[in-house]
């Protein structure tokens, strides 16, 4: 064998690797492997009527993506794991979500804590990341990597503040949950309550799954408040609604959007009658006018939601809709890379949710205005708009 | 005087029901010397089987609340006879630690029967709330205080009186005793398991008015109560009740005067301060003959 034959013959076996190597990539693309979304949502646990129907709608608007053909002819996957609301637990499904489903973003958490908790490990690992909760927090300082698809605690301070300076009120008080979501109510309460020149007589706290805040709202009524706004999720708000109508307190309530949802209503009975709450739309979409942007979506949701699961859609599960189909977008001729998926949310624009028109920019990750919140008022155990 | 009255009435509402769910934990402990970290799951047992009679299936107030009762006790007689007496090996830290298992076992039952979401029920009675010096006291709380007087004596009477209260208070004492007078110590225990699920049972209805039931609400009660029953002295039931109406007190006064955070801390300061200064509980079971 000569020099120049044995050259040759490495040559082809390099040939032959390089063809390899080339056409590999382009093997696995004939067969379009799915694109993996993680979800992490509290199924399970006290805040399942908020994990529990955003697991559903992620169900759903991934059916609905996969069933027009997926993004780029990749079907979409899911993998779904449970929080039960717990923080650790939340860290350790996006522990697993990243080193070993290889997602290539997540959606949930369902809670301002979990969200929280998970945060420094996606931005560690670099993954676009979409949460339900409506904690302030988790967007303010902006992290690169995290969005949100609920509406801001900001908004919703300044629907009920908007509200009350309308009907000439000076000095709240106000009962927070112990908790993330309470905390960063409170915070915006605080804050902005000059601005609309309120007063805050008390601000008191109950715990999550406190039985009875008769004590709290004796303290309250001392400083004679002119309303009363309590921040918290289910059931406690409820608790409260009932405490103050055994307590026969003449003082207007105003709920947050956490608890807007007709379990609000069933659990508080008559004592929800006369609670004032910002909502997102989807509570009251036979109730807007024509001409609102969102009517269309809102009730197609609605109606696919009831056809697919049996039961009546709530507001929480939009939040989950909507990350996926905000997501989706991005996704679309990204090629699965992360920065271009994280670019594409950071530049949606004017998508009709079901939480509202999403804006994202560099400078909101958010991209909801004050108008996803409309002010609405029980009323026999129905919702009214107010204004 | 007003605010004062109305955390007063807040705090023995709440006592109350501490102190039913302390005397179930003592109950038990005094014939087997367990801690049974399941109690909490009966009493929200008992609040689920209460939302399932009369929400769902509209029973009469009566018929509901004793078949609530009697399906917790029934549910506490099949943990002891299927989870404790086929224990081979019956360490205490093995019982304990069947009893946190079958805790998680039986909440998962519960979620699995009553669904996810919180349930409330009406009072048992609608009338208006009392007013005693422009302050409210709830026809429940009335309900559970008379319910609760009803228990602490019919215990009383139950243990000094009647035959099989007297052989459960010698089993208490002195088993090997017991046994060589003839007193059957295993249908003892038997006895003891079932009337401490039913104590639970009984906190689970009377609270499922006044709060909303869910099923993982045992948790934190069941720490309540066991933390009121370590105050009182565990094993006695005058302890039991004195531990369960001071922490329910001092509960609302530590809302009312000092701050709404601190409720739940209350409850385990005091606990640590009294184990630090009396160790036994007010009442301990050393100083006092058990019951």
């Amino acid at each position: 064998m000569t020099i120049t034959t044995k050259r040759t013959a490495i040559w082809i076996i390099t040939l032959v690797f390089a063809c390899l190597l080339i056409a590999s990539p382009a093997l696995s693309e004939t067969a379009k492997a799915p694109y993996k979304i993680g979800g992490i949502f509290a199924v399970t646990g006290p805040s399942s009527m908020l994990g529990d129907p955003e697991k559903k709608s992620m169900e759903l608007a991934i059916e609905q993506i996969n069933a027009a053909g997926g993004i780029d002819g990749h079907l979409l996957e899911a993998v779904i794991y449970d929080t039960e609301g717990d923080p650790s637990k939340a860290v350790m499904g996006a522990s697993k979500l990243i080193s070993k489903d290889n997602v290539m973003a997540i959606i949930g958490p369902s809670l301002t804590p979990t969200t929280l908790a998970v945060m420094p490990m996606v931005q560690k690992a670099q993954i676009p990341f979409i949460s339900c909760a409506a904690g302030n927090k988790i967007v303010q300082p902006i992290d690169p990597w995290v969005f949100k698809t609920a509406q801001s605690d900001i908004s919703a301070v300044a629907a009920i503040y908007d509200t009350l300076k309308a009907k000439n009120i000076k000095k709240i008080s106000i009962i927070t949950v112990a908790n993330a979501f309470g905390e960063s109510g409170k915070e915006q309460l605080e804050a902005q309550a000059a601005a609309y020149g309120l007063t805050i007589a008390s601000a008191e706290t109950f715990g999550a799954t406190d039985t009875d805040m008769t004590a709290q709202l004796t303290k309250i009524r001392q400083d004679k408040p002119e309303a009363i706004v309590c921040w918290g999720t289910n059931p406690g708000p409820a608790v409260l609604a009932k405490n103050i109508q055994q307590l026969g307190l003449n003082i207007p309530l105003y709920q947050s959007h956490g608890v807007a949802s007709p379990k609000f209503i069933e659990l508080a009975g008559s004592a929800a009658d006369g609670v004032m709450l910002p909502t997102g739309k989807i509570l009251v979409t036979d109730l807007l006018p024509d001409t609102d942007p969102q009517k269309k979506a809102l009730a197609a949701y609605a109606a696919d939601y009831k056809k697919k699961f049996d039961t009546p859609v709530s507001g929480f599960g939009g939040y989950a809709y909507d990350a996926v189909n905000i997501l989706a977008g991005a996704m679309k001729g990204a090629d699965g890379d992360k920065e271009k998926i994280r670019a594409g949310i950071e530049n949606t624009k004017n998508h009709v949710g079901i939480s509202g028109v999403f804006n994202f920019s560099p400078t909101d990750h958010n991209g909801l205005g004050q108008d996803a919140f409309v002010m609405v008022k029980i009323v026999n155990g129905k919702w009214e708009l107010l204004k | 005087m007003q605010e004062f009255l109305q955390y007063f009435f807040s705090g023995i509402t709440n006592g109350a029901i501490y102190a039913v769910i302390a005397i179930g934990f003592s109950m038990l402990y005094n014939s087997t010397e367990l801690i049974n970290f399941a109690h909490g799951e009966f009493v929200m047992l008992g609040s689920m089987c209460m939302i399932t009679f009369v929400g769902a299936m509209h029973l009469p107030l009566v018929p509901a609340i004793a078949l609530s009762i009697a399906c917790v006790t029934a549910a506490g007689l099949i943990f002891e006879r299927l989870a404790i007496r086929t224990v081979k090996n019956p360490e205490h830290i093995v019982l304990i630690i069947i009893t946190v298992g079958a805790s998680i076992f039986l909440r998962g039952v519960g979620m699995i029967i009553w669904g996810k979401d919180a349930f409330s029920i009406p009072p048992f009675s609608s009338h208006p709330p009392l007013d005693i010096g422009g302050a409210r006291l709830l026809a429940q709380s009335l309900w559970i205080i008379v319910i609760f007087l009803l228990i602490a004596v019919g215990l009383q009477v139950f243990y000094k009186k009647t035959l099989t209260g007297k052989a459960m208070e010698a089993n208490a004492i002195s088993k090997r005793a017991a046994w060589i007078v003839g007193i059957p110590s295993r249908l003892m225990v038997t006895l003891a398991f079932g009337l401490s699920a039913a104590m639970g049972g009984v906190a689970g209805v009377i609270i499922a008015p006044v709060t909303m039931c869910s099923y993982d609400m045992g948790t934190m009660i069941g720490l309540k109560g066991f933390c009121a029953a370590m105050l009182g002295g565990l094993g006695s039931l005058w302890g039991a009740l004195i531990g369960g109406f001071l922490l329910g007190i001092l509960e609302a006064f530590g809302v009312g005067f000092v701050s709404s955070g601190l409720k739940d801390a209350t409850a385990f300061l005091l606990l640590l301060f009294i184990l630090y200064v009396r160790p036994g509980g007010i009442i301990s079971a050393v100083d006092v003959k058990r019951f």
